[in-house]
């Protein structure tokens, strides 16, 4: 007889929501993780994101 | 079709996530968050706290990922000992090649993520750890001299050095002191698990100094270790990270380990068989009490700096 839902599918359906939360959580970490670094790192260029020379302080 | 025709061969049924996560040794994870945590926070330069957070998280996944590893590596030894029989692979819930590709993936994820979070050095110490641990201790050390543990107990020590390198992008007195806090309290821990372990060890061949060299030796081995991590962890307290309430905690702490290890000299295995192991097993519970408490007096002194209430010897 075909059952519907055998052991194996609950299982495995536990562990694919388990591996999804993980995954959505790396990427919260690494959105968070991005976000703190570009906003650390000073007065950038938006098109190439380096350190824009022109807002730089000059030392006295 | 039997139901075991659907699953992998050498396990009796689909692993679940937890079997996977049991892979990654989350006890010894605990401490390695823990130790790395108390290097990153006794540091003198701070980062920002999301920095910290995944820095130390990736840490601890890097320790978990040489953990698969090592369980992958050591299934034949973890399968004849009582204390690792139940461990995922020898008790049929996880493949022995699952093992290998998560601890292999999870190796190479979490030396990138500390690198990009943190700093190369931090990244290439993380690594280094993962290979001393994987390959040095398991694959070569552990079952070839009753050293292993001695040598091998480095990979445990270099958590606190990571966490301090993750703050300061440095290797500095303070960290290899911390690192050898680590490395010296190790030999004394695993030797008294070893004496209560009995003939463990020895059915699963493992070169153990209690199977090499009997427990007469052992028992020495521990009073003579503990002595000489006695005087380095009370030293310890003199040093730029020290202070006064880690150097309280030293004192006590360090009297109740040393006298410990002279009880254990004092006992033969007649006398241990008697009562079960009785002072063995506490002399390593405590072993777990006395790192604990050295690294948080060490945060304590940390707070001490912060606050302003504690300048330094």
């Amino acid at each position: 007889m075909i059952r519907a839902e055998h052991e194996i599918h609950t299982r495995r359906k536990s562990r694919n929501v388990g591996v999804g939360l993980i995954l959505a959580t790396f990427a919260l970490i690494v959105f968070g993780l991005s976000a703190v670094k570009i906003t650390n790192v000073g007065p950038q260029e938006s098109f190439d994101h380096v350190v824009r020379p022109a807002l730089a302080v000059e030392d006295s | 079709m039997a139901d075991t025709d659907l699953y992998a061969p050498g396990v009796a049924r689909e692993p679940g996530l937890k079997d996977y996560f049991d892979l990654l040794k989350p006890r010894v994870m605990s401490l390695v968050v823990f130790t790395a945590l108390a290097g990153l926070l006794v540091a003198p330069q701070s980062v920002h706290p999301m920095v910290g957070f995944t820095a130390i998280l990736f840490v601890a996944i890097g320790a978990g990922a040489s953990g698969a590893l090592n369980m992958w590596w050591d299934a034949d030894i973890d399968e004849v000992m009582r204390r690792t029989a139940r461990r995922p692979i020898p008790d049929g819930r996880v493949p022995a090649s699952d093992a290998l590709a998560l601890g292999l993936g999870l190796s190479g994820l979490s030396v990138i993520m500390v690198g990009l979070a943190a700093n190369l050095l931090a990244a290439a110490l993380l690594a280094f750890t993962i290979f001393f641990y994987a390959v040095v201790y398991s694959m070569w050390l552990k079952r070839w001299t009753p050293q292993n543990i001695v040598i091998g107990g480095a990979a445990g020590a270099f958590p606190p050095m990571i966490g301090w390198a993750i703050a300061t992008g440095g290797v500095s007195i303070e960290s290899i002191c911390m690192f050898m806090l680590i490395f010296l309290w190790t030999p004394p821990h695993f030797w008294a698990l070893a004496l209560f372990m009995k003939d463990d060890y020895s059915n699963a061949g493992v070169p153990m100094l209690t199977v090499t060299h009997g427990h007469r030796s052992t028992r020495r081995h521990i009073f003579v270790y503990t002595l000489v991590l006695a005087a380095f962890a009370i030293g310890m307290g003199f040093t730029s990270i020290g202070g006064p309430i880690y150097l309280s905690v030293a004192v006590v702490m360090n009297a109740i380990f040393c006298k410990g290890a002279f009880d254990i000299l004092r006992r033969d295995r007649a006398a241990a068989d008697a009562d079960g192991f009785a002072v063995e097993k506490s002399f390593f519970k405590f072993s777990l009490l006395y790192l604990f408490l050295h690294f948080g007096a060490l945060l304590g002194d940390a707070a001490l700096r912060s606050a302003g209430l504690w300048g330094g010897f």
